[in-house]
């Protein structure tokens, strides 16, 4: 433990604790901007600076572990003059057009200049606007809002190891773009939208569909359905001010009813289904022994990954579409032909937490219904926007229940929404698959949680199946190096069957979450997800009546031809220069 | 195929980059690094191709963009501003019809400025590819740029 005082509070933290945190624990709050409770401090900005007597210069609080005896000041009045013209140095270079900005209300940068009470700012501003990147379908980049603050290239380059975005040229030339300067549309960028949960100001934002989908449901010609993502329900609340991890399931039907939508429908419907292709496809591996392990393919930025840097995993890779994709095909396919209502007339709509749904919704093989499926993908934040643009409070909203036909889910289908729960839902059916009995404990602990690398080891009649989960690029990248190296040395993986998404924590830590997340509260959110799968009647995909009509009435049986047809797909091989196709597998 | 050539003069090590960026750019015909000079340089090093593209942006010795046979580099430091390297720069300007970091139609002259080349004895000064010029005056440059385009 180390003694210390900060503005003459006496203070003990342990040993290696910076002055920020130990501040804080003082109840001083010392303002940063650069700064991520998930990330190595950086020190870019500066404005987190302290004294300490004795030791000359200025110390930045972020990067300064606690010193014994140390006497610190975080709040003299030169430190108070010096950030402030830190900032507005800062806001010289920045667009600060912020009504029109998307992140207004919600921009750190807003924040942290009327927390310090800057009122005027002494330095003209530089007034250069530089062009939009709008290359990606996903991920919108405006490098006028840019702060150079680092935050993004260090999610993409250390925790996703994609490597896209990276600091290039100097001085007031500096930008933040994807190598070649072609843009993200054309760099290894995976879509998964780290930068953008990352980033504190207006810099990085999901290329919206909202104008889209409101043109879509005031239009009288069109039935438009839609479908919300696992991670969603327990997202939506912290839009409309409430704690992280809310459920608001019902809520979030009603309130979709209200703002026009023509059927409220659900894609854990559909992550059943996956569940049941998926499984099924896990079984028969597992009795040939062909094609292992098993990779799960629901992460469309995972997909982009290993098309990109491991194309050769791909005859490992569960031919089952994502849930959102499996839904838009059966949109347009068995819904349209129960409801009797023509596909053309259809728009499918998604609510993901996720940017690189948008990037999956394109790709050209998306078309099994012989249309796109799914034509417009909003995230959780969009959809925030577009119930307050409607003037819904979620908070008033009564709890609804979802359209029949696609809307009916099971505990299972609900924790894809976090790390761990493809793998455990996908055990529970396969089990049952093989062996015609029920497991007997239906929780599967060591594949929860936010640690990194899982694995677990479970009993299917005597066949010792082998699972890992990964989420993150950096965890993925390091799994299927191991397991490359194991099919390369021994023709075989200790692995089974893997689960891979791209973002930390699994969809409740997505690209399209709420501005502000971080591992704290996706943990939080991941938890409900358990909760609600405790507390549904159903807890196995299998187990969904509506999915037992779907197979009696459309699809046959699992894995037959006419699944295979519309829920099945194939991948690429991608550049590792510009991402885009070199060949099909 | 020449690329790979030059990448066996250097070990595969992080701290060879600027040496092999410069073996690239000095070798390539048109003088800068083009994506594949970058790709080439990170899959020999193991690195991402966006870190090697960060780097070479990064130092104005490395263009990224074509440039001609010959790069003129005129010093813009203070004792060749004295002794008028300003007129001179509108001369090349005028003479070129190009502006700084601009290349001819004729792609023979690339007009770049650079920072203190070390000879202010002899200001204003300028460099053309590895050659040093001193004492500068309109009628020099002509004199020296008339004799490059002959060379042809």
């Amino acid at each position: 433990m180390v003694k210390a005082k900060i503005n003459n509070v006496d203070v003990e933290v342990p040993e290696g604790t910076s002055i920020l945190w130990a501040a804080r624990k003082a109840n001083f709050t010392i303002p940063t901007l650069c700064s991520h409770p998930d990330l190595v401090p950086g020190g870019q900005c500066g404005v987190c600076v302290v004294e300490i007597e004795g030791i000359p210069g200025l110390k930045r609080a972020c990067m300064t572990p606690l010193g014994e005896g140390w006497k610190v000041h975080t709040h003299t009045a030169r430190l108070m003059e010096i950030r402030r013209q830190l900032v507005e140095l800062i806001l010289s270079y920045h667009d600060t057009d912020c009504l029109t900005c998307i992140k207004n209300n919600n921009c750190e940068l807003q924040t942290l200049a009327a927390t310090l009470g800057i009122n005027t700012v002494e330095w003209h501003n530089l007034e250069e606007r530089l062009p939009i990147d709008r290359s990606s379908v996903a991920i919108v980049r405006d490098p006028n809002k840019c702060i150079l603050c680092g935050r993004c290239t260090q999610v993409c380059s250390n925790m996703q190891t994609v490597n896209a975005l990276a600091v290039n040229h100097r001085g007031y030339s500096t930008v933040i773009t994807a190598a070649f300067d072609t843009g993200l549309g054309n760099s290894v960028c995976i879509n998964c939208g780290q930068c953008v949960v990352h980033c504190p100001v207006g810099a990085l934002y999901e290329n919206s569909h909202i104008e889209k989908v409101w043109d879509a449901i005031h239009d009288p010609d069109k039935f438009v359905v839609v479908q919300e993502a696992p991670a969603v329900r327990v997202m939506l609340g912290e839009e409309f001010g409430m704690e992280p991890g809310t459920l608001v399931t019902g809520k979030m039907y009603a309130a979709l009813r209200r703002i026009g939508f023509d059927s409220v429908l659900d894609t854990n419907f559909s992550a059943d289904l996956t569940i049941m292709e998926e499984g099924t496809e896990l079984v028969s591996r597992l009795k040939t022994g062909k094609g292992l392990p098993l990779i799960t393919s629901c992460s469309p930025g995972w997909i982009k990954f290993m098309e990109t840097f491991f194309h050769d995993m791909i005859p490992h890779m569960s031919t089952a579409k994502s849930p959102q994709q499996m839904f838009g095909t059966l949109a347009k396919t068995y819904f349209a032909e129960q409801r009797g209502i023509a596909p053309e007339k259809i728009v499918s709509v998604s609510i993901m937490p996720c940017t690189a749904k948008k990037f999956e919704c394109q790709r050209p093989e998306m078309r099994a219904s012989g249309f796109q499926d799914v034509d417009f993908v909003l995230t959780t934040r969009e959809i925030g926007r577009m119930l307050r643009e409607a003037g819904i409070d979620l908070n008033e909203m009564p709890d609804e229940k979802a359209d029949s036909l696609l809307g009916e889910y099971t505990g299972a289908a609900t924790i894809f929404g976090t790390t761990g729960g493809v793998m455990e839902a996908a055990l529970r059916s396969a089990y049952f698959l093989v062996t015609g009995r029920e497991l007997e404990s239906i929780d599967i602990a060591p594949v929860r949680g936010l640690k990194g690398i899982k694995e677990a080891e479970i009993d299917i009649d005597g066949l010792k199946v082998k699972v890992a989960v990964a989420h993150s690029g950096g965890q993925a990248r390091r799994l299927m190096e191991k397991v490359q190296d194991q099919l390369r040395s021994e023709g075989k993986s200790e692995y089974h069957f893997i689960e891979v998404m791209a973002c930390p924590g699994g969809c409740v830590g997505g690209g399209g979450q709420s501005w502000g997340s971080n591992m704290a509260k996706r943990a939080r959110r991941g938890e409900s997800l358990y909760a609600e799968d405790r507390s549904l009647r159903y807890r196995r995909s299998h187990e969904n009546p509506s999915i037992k009509v779907l197979y009696e009435k459309f699809l046959g049986k699992p894995n037959s031809e006419k699944s295979h047809k519309l829920l099945h797909t194939h991948y690429y091989k991608r550049s590792t220069v510009d991402g885009n196709i070199i060949a099909e597998q | 195929m020449y690329r790979e050539q030059l990448l066996k003069k250097f070990n595969p090590a992080l701290d060879n980059i600027l040496y092999i960026l410069h073996e690239l750019q000095d070798n390539n015909p048109e003088h800068y690094l083009a994506k594949e000079d970058i790709r080439v340089c990170a899959d020999y090093l193991e690195v991402p191709y966006s870190y090697v593209h960060s780097v070479a942006s990064f130092y104005t010795m490395f263009s990224l963009k074509p440039r001609g046979r010959y790069i003129i580099r005129l010093c813009d430091s203070p004792p060749c501003h004295l002794m008028g390297s300003q007129s001179l720069l509108d001369y090349l300007k005028k003479a070129l019809k190009v502006n700084v970091g601009e290349t001819t139609q004729d792609k023979m002259f690339t007009l770049e400025l650079t920072s203190c080349l070390g000879v202010c004895g002899v200001a204003p000064a300028m460099m053309i590819n590895e050659e040093m010029f001193g004492n500068l005056t309109p009628a020099a440059v002509d004199s020296i740029l008339d004799k490059r385009r002959k060379e042809l």
